[in-house]
């Protein structure tokens, strides 16, 4: 039985394909075998962050219109055993996503005994971002601590519970809130919204906060899932928020201001 | 933080003005999609109604619709200005 997971935010720019190349990674890392699918067609960059760029020949779109089989067209993932990417096809638009073509590929999927479906969706709440959550059980929206984002993300749990196909048969998808790029630091001098302040606002269960990272643009830099870097305190967060996915009971960790020595403090 | 900080302090908190200002958003935005389709029209033809009378601001009117199990709440709160002497 296969799970369909969408990383879905309504705004751009908050994580969502990094955190799709990290979930996807984490997951597969484990032994699941998982597929990872761009649905941002037209603006493709999951091939990036993974670091196949070079090695996409066919598309999301190719299989939707039958210019190639699925097994063509799904990467298989050099660093990762157990992970294929599905890139999003770079010239065509959007309205060639559609519900049947989508709907056969996920389910081919399934029917290849893939564990996991990863879908990267496009940001706002067009066809691309519809299609993406369409068919998911589970949704990871991702949200920045900022008024905008949170917004927007309050929109994206609006249509989860309207417009999927779990809402048109009356289930519920399961929603999960991943926070990123926080700032312990900022939320205590009272600049950013705290953990709680967004939980309050969206009720949603949390599972992992990513903190504001370097680590993070120096994976996107190598094409690398930020998660591989073990050393990082992001890549620490996306495998604690793996772990909380797969039913482990994981504590939250970076949600303190890190304890700094005199000289640290003095110049920052 | 740099020794820069240590002089910045009683400013404002921006977070929690933040928090305030998505809570009075949002619980519009969810009530216009939880509610009949006719809200948010309904609510502009209020307004219009009012205002042939009275100024008033979007905020000084507030609408909640609430679902019951046997029936629907409608509660319309609209706040006057002050009449000027």
């Amino acid at each position: 039985m296969s799970r369909i997971v969408v990383v879905t935010s309504g705004k751009g720019g908050v994580g969502k394909t990094t955190t799709s190349a990290a979930f996807a990674t984490g997951l597969a890392m484990r032994g699941y075998k998982t597929a990872v699918i761009d649905f941002d067609v037209g603006l493709r960059n999951l091939d990036l962050i993974m670091g196949c760029e070079r090695r996409v020949v066919y598309d999301f779109v190719n299989v939707i219109n039958g210019e190639a089989s699925l097994k063509q067209a799904l990467i298989r993932d050099k660093r990762t055993e157990n992970l294929y990417i599905l890139p999003a096809s770079q010239t065509r638009d959007k309205d060639a996503l559609t519900k049947e073509g989508v709907g056969q590929i996920i389910s081919d999927l399934c029917a290849d005994g893939f564990d996991f479906v990863v879908c990267d969706s496009p940001a706002g709440i067009e066809r691309g971002a519809h299609m993406a959550m369409y068919f998911a059980d589970d949704a990871v929206v991702v949200t920045n601590p900022e008024v905008s984002s949170v917004r927007d993300s309050d929109r994206i749990l609006g249509l989860l519970q309207s417009k999927t196909q779990k809402a048109e048969q009356g289930e519920i998808v399961r929603e999960h809130l991943l926070i990123t790029r926080y700032s312990p630091d900022r939320v205590q001098a009272g600049e950013m919204l705290g953990m709680e302040d967004i939980l309050e606002i969206l009720a949603v269960p949390l599972i992992g906060v990513i903190p504001e990272s370097q680590s993070v643009l120096q994976a996107s830099n190598s094409g690398t899932p930020v998660i591989l870097d073990k050393e990082s305190d992001a890549g620490k967060a996306y495998d604690d928020f793996v772990r909380r996915f797969l039913g482990e009971t994981v504590p939250h960790r970076f949600l303190e201001v890190e304890k700094k020595g005199f000289l640290k403090r003095l110049f920052g | 933080m740099g020794w820069f900080d240590y002089f910045r302090q009683g400013k404002p908190n921006s977070a929690q003005l933040a928090k305030e200002r998505l809570q009075i958003v949002i619980a519009h935005e969810r009530i216009d999609r939880t509610g009949p389709d006719y809200l948010p029209q309904l609510r502009r033809d209020i307004m219009d109604v009012i205002r042939k009378y009275v100024p008033i601001t979007e905020e000084q009117v507030n609408v909640q619709y609430e679902k019951g199990a046997d029936y629907d709440v409608l509660e319309l709160n609209i706040a006057l200005p002050e009449r000027e002497r």
